[in-house]
C-alpha cells in the first residue's frame, strides 16, 4: 500500500494523532526524572491505547482498560510511590548509568519485531471500523467456551488479593503481642 | 487501516517497556515499564482479533484475561515492594543484592 492511499483515509489521521500521543507518553514513562510524572504519563499512554481499541472496534475492552488501568492500577501505583517515599520531586538517581546498551537492545528488539510483522502481514487490512463488537458476544465467550479460564482468572485475582494483604501486613512485634495479651 | 500500523506501534511500545525495565533503578518504575509491555501485548491481541475477525471475538477475550492478570500482578508486586521497603528502607534495585553472588 502506498503512503498516499494510506494517508487519504481520514481514519488514519486519527490513528496518527493517537499513536503519536501513545509513543510520546511511552517515551516519557521510561525517561521521566520524576516518579509521579512517570505514572501520570502512563495514564496518557493507556488512554491512547483505549482510543486505539475504539478504532479497532473493541469498545468493551477499551472501557475495561480505562476502568481497570486508569481507574485502579494507576491509583495503586501512586499509592505505592507515596508509601515507598520515593522522592516526588526531580530525582537524578532513577536510571542506571549504562543506558546505551539498553537502548541498543530495545532498538534491536523493535527492529526484529517490526521486520517480522511487516514480512508476515504486509498489507493485511483490519476489519472496517464502525461496527462495534457486541458485548453479548464477549459475554457468551467468557461464560461459555472460556468459563473455566474465566473462573481460574477470578481465583488468581482472589489469591493475589489475599496474598497482597498477607505479604504487606505488618507483623506484630513481641512487645505489641504482650500488650495485646495483657489488655 | 492496515494491521501493521498497529502491530508496529505495539512493537515500539514493547521495546520502550524493555528499555525502561533495563534502565530504571526504582522498583515502582520497573513495574510501570512492565505495564507498558503488557499494554503493548493487549494492542497486539486486539489487532489480531480485528484482522482475523473470529466469530467469538477470541482476541478480546484474551485481552480481558491479560488485563485481569496484570491487575493481580500489580497488586502483589506493590505488596512485595512495600515489604522490601519496610525491611530495607529503599526502593532501589541496586541495593537489593541479598540474593546475588
Amino acid at each position: 500500500m502506498s503512503l498516499q492511499s494510506w494517508i487519504a483515509e481520514p481514519v488514519n489521521w486519527v490513528f496518527l494523532v493517537i499513536g503519536l500521543l501513545v509513543l510520546l507518553c511511552g517515551v516519557r514513562v521510561v525517561t521521566s526524572k520524576n516518579v509521579v510524572h512517570a505514572a501520570l504519563y502512563l495514564v496518557g499512554a493507556l488512554a491512547g491505547s483505549a482510543g486505539l481499541f475504539l478504532l479497532l472496534s473493541a469498545e468493551f475492552v477499551a472501557w475495561v482498560l480505562v476502568l481497570v488501568y486508569i481507574g485502579a492500577v494507576i491509583v495503586l501505583f501512586l499509592f505505592g510511590i507515596m508509601i515507598t517515599r520515593a522522592p516526588t520531586g526531580v530525582d537524578e538517581g532513577l536510571d542506571a548509568d549504562k543506558k546505551a546498551w539498553a537502548g541498543l537492545l530495545s532498538l534491536a528488539l523493535f527492529v526484529a519485531l517490526a521486520w517480522g510483522s511487516i514480512s508476515a502481514f504486509a498489507d493485511d487490512p483490519v476489519a472496517t471500523t464502525g461496527n462495534p463488537t457486541a458485548t453479548e458476544i464477549l459475554g457468551e465467550g467468557l461464560l461459555g467456551r472460556f468459563v473455566i479460564p474465566f473462573e481460574i482468572v477470578g481465583f488468581v485475582l482472589l489469591a493475589a488479593l489475599i496474598g497482597g494483604i498477607t505479604v504487606a501486613r505488618r507483623d506484630e512485634t513481641p512487645l505489641e503481642e504482650e500488650e495485646r495479651m495483657s489488655a | 487501516m492496515i494491521g501493521n500500523q498497529f502491530l508496529i506501534l505495539a512493537a515500539a511500545l514493547f521495546s520502550l517497556g524493555v528499555y525502561g525495565l533495563l534502565v530504571r533503578r526504582n522498583i515502582v518504575l520497573i513495574l510501570l515499564s512492565v505495564e507498558l509491555m503488557l499494554n503493548a501485548v493487549n494492542i497486539n491481541l486486539i489487532t489480531f482479533e480485528s484482522m482475523l475477525n473470529t466469530p467469538e471475538a477470541l482476541g478480546q477475550v484474551f485481552a480481558i484475561f491479560v488485563i485481569t492478570v496484570a491487575a493481580a500482578e500489580v497488586g502483589i508486586g506493590l505488596a512485595i515492594v512495600l515489604l522490601i521497603f519496610r525491611n530495607r528502607r529503599s526502593a532501589n534495585v541496586d541495593e537489593l543484592n541479598l540474593m546475588r553472588w
